[in-house]
């Protein structure tokens, strides 16, 4: 991670020749930094994770849920949503074919919720900028929220809520297709994960530049009182503000990241921070769009509801405990 | 012959669209490419994940943005069936 440190000050304050005293080369440093740290991480990271990846198929996952019983396929769901790369247009047809399956709608849930908030980008910018510590942390939480989640939703029986077309599911067929027959010698895992880094970089590389962007002004230019000032030294109004606060702000995680990291290290309490973050990546209004095919408002309603309680009790608590 | 993009309307769908239309364009192959974004129709295909690719009325794809290549043998497939 020096080297990163290194790169940043040679352009810092070799090539730009900016006078260190100055606020802005603070946030220049940090960009540059931040930049080039997450960029080569993710470039690294994400072409393992895509060659171990490349023989992923959800109607294997699917049929892999359908038989287990309740209990652990709540915890079976919400680790394979986490490992499992999500689009939100994706969701209502996995929905469906869950459900078709005979997968009950909380398991279901398990998986849908976990499946954008923990995703292979989220883990190794958290790791690198806040820490393994904190990654582990999020994951257990992110998992939890999915386990808590889906036996919520079952045990308020969902199902009354759902629309027709969430109703019609179960009667649906939903064949294992062969997707395109996925060879997985090393050759075409490789193609797989040179693939995979396309997508995914030109999906997150404005969202990256716009974080480390309002990190780095963040870091050079607030000053370390503000936060607590403004933003409340963990008093308990500061975290549910914080989740109400990170609804209408969509972005992937990997935006939401760096300006964690700069609150962060302006003081923003670590459960606040949770709490928002957690609340931007998952209670998303393209997501919610979705969902809105298949379930009634009243469920909408309450699937949100559960969510954001569920993160405002865990800033609450890591609030108190760290 | 009848290809239809199953899909949303994300960059995803848009893409393979794109790609498919492509594909059967070098391919030489006369072909109506149309995006579906109705749900039940899209899940009577019976797929999991989009975008699908159907040539027609068979999935040929699910859950992936095939490339043009990638897709000139599925047509080309269809074609000689």
């Amino acid at each position: 991670m020096k080297l990163f440190v290194l790169f940043a000050d040679l352009i810092t304050f070799r090539l730009l020749r900016l006078d260190p005293e100055l606020r802005i080369s603070g946030a220049v440093h940090f960009f540059i930094e931040d930049t080039s740290k997450i960029f080569i991480l993710l470039l690294i990271m994400i072409y393992i994770i895509s060659l171990l990846r490349a023989g992923l198929d959800i109607a294997r996952i699917r049929d892999f849920v359908s038989g287990k019983k309740r209990g652990p396929a709540y915890v079976l769901a919400a680790l394979l949503g986490a490992v499992t790369p999500f689009c939100s247009c994706s969701s209502i047809p996995l929905f469906l074919g869950f459900t078709s399956a005979g997968i009950p709608l909380g398991i279901t849930m398990s998986f849908l919720i976990t499946s954008p908030m923990i995703n292979e980008v989220a883990v190794i910018l958290l790791g690198s900028m806040l820490g393994l510590r904190f990654t582990l942390v999020y994951v257990f939480v992110g998992i939890a929220a999915g386990v808590g989640g889906g036996f919520f939703i079952d045990l308020i029986g969902a199902e009354k809520y759902l629309t027709p077309l969430g109703e019609k599911a179960g009667e649906m067929k939903t064949d294992t297709i062969p997707a395109i027959k996925r060879k997985s010698g090393i050759r075409e895992r490789h193609a797989f994960a040179i693939a995979e880094l396309h997508s995914i970089f030109s999906r997150v590389w404005k969202w990256i530049l716009i974080g480390v962007g309002l990190g780095a002004a963040l870091h050079g230019f607030v000053p370390d009182s503000f936060i607590s000032n403004f933003l409340g030294d963990g008093q308990w109004w500061s975290v549910p503000a914080a989740v109400l606060l990170g609804i209408p702000l969509y972005s992937n995680a990997s935006g939401v990241i760096p300006v964690a990291e700069a609150l962060l290290n302006k003081g923003l309490p670590v459960g606040t921070m949770l709490a928002f973050m957690m609340s931007v990546v998952a209670a998303s209004f393209p997501e919610f769009v979705m969902l809105r095919q298949v379930m009634k408002p009243r469920l909408l309603f309450i699937f949100f509801l559960m969510l954001l309680v569920f993160f405002t009790l865990v800033g609450w608590i890591f609030n108190i405990i760290f | 012959m009848k290809i239809e993009i199953l899909g949303s309307g994300c960059a995803n769908c848009r893409q393979l669209e794109q790609n498919a239309i492509r594909a059967a364009e070098t391919a030489g192959i006369d072909a109506q490419t149309i995006k579906i974004q109705d749900m039940e129709k899209i899940m009577s295909y019976g797929i999991m994940m989009t975008p699908g690719l159907v040539v027609n009325g068979k999935v040929k794809s699910s859950g992936q943005v095939l490339k043009v290549e990638e897709i000139i043998p599925l047509l080309e497939e269809e074609a000689s069936a």
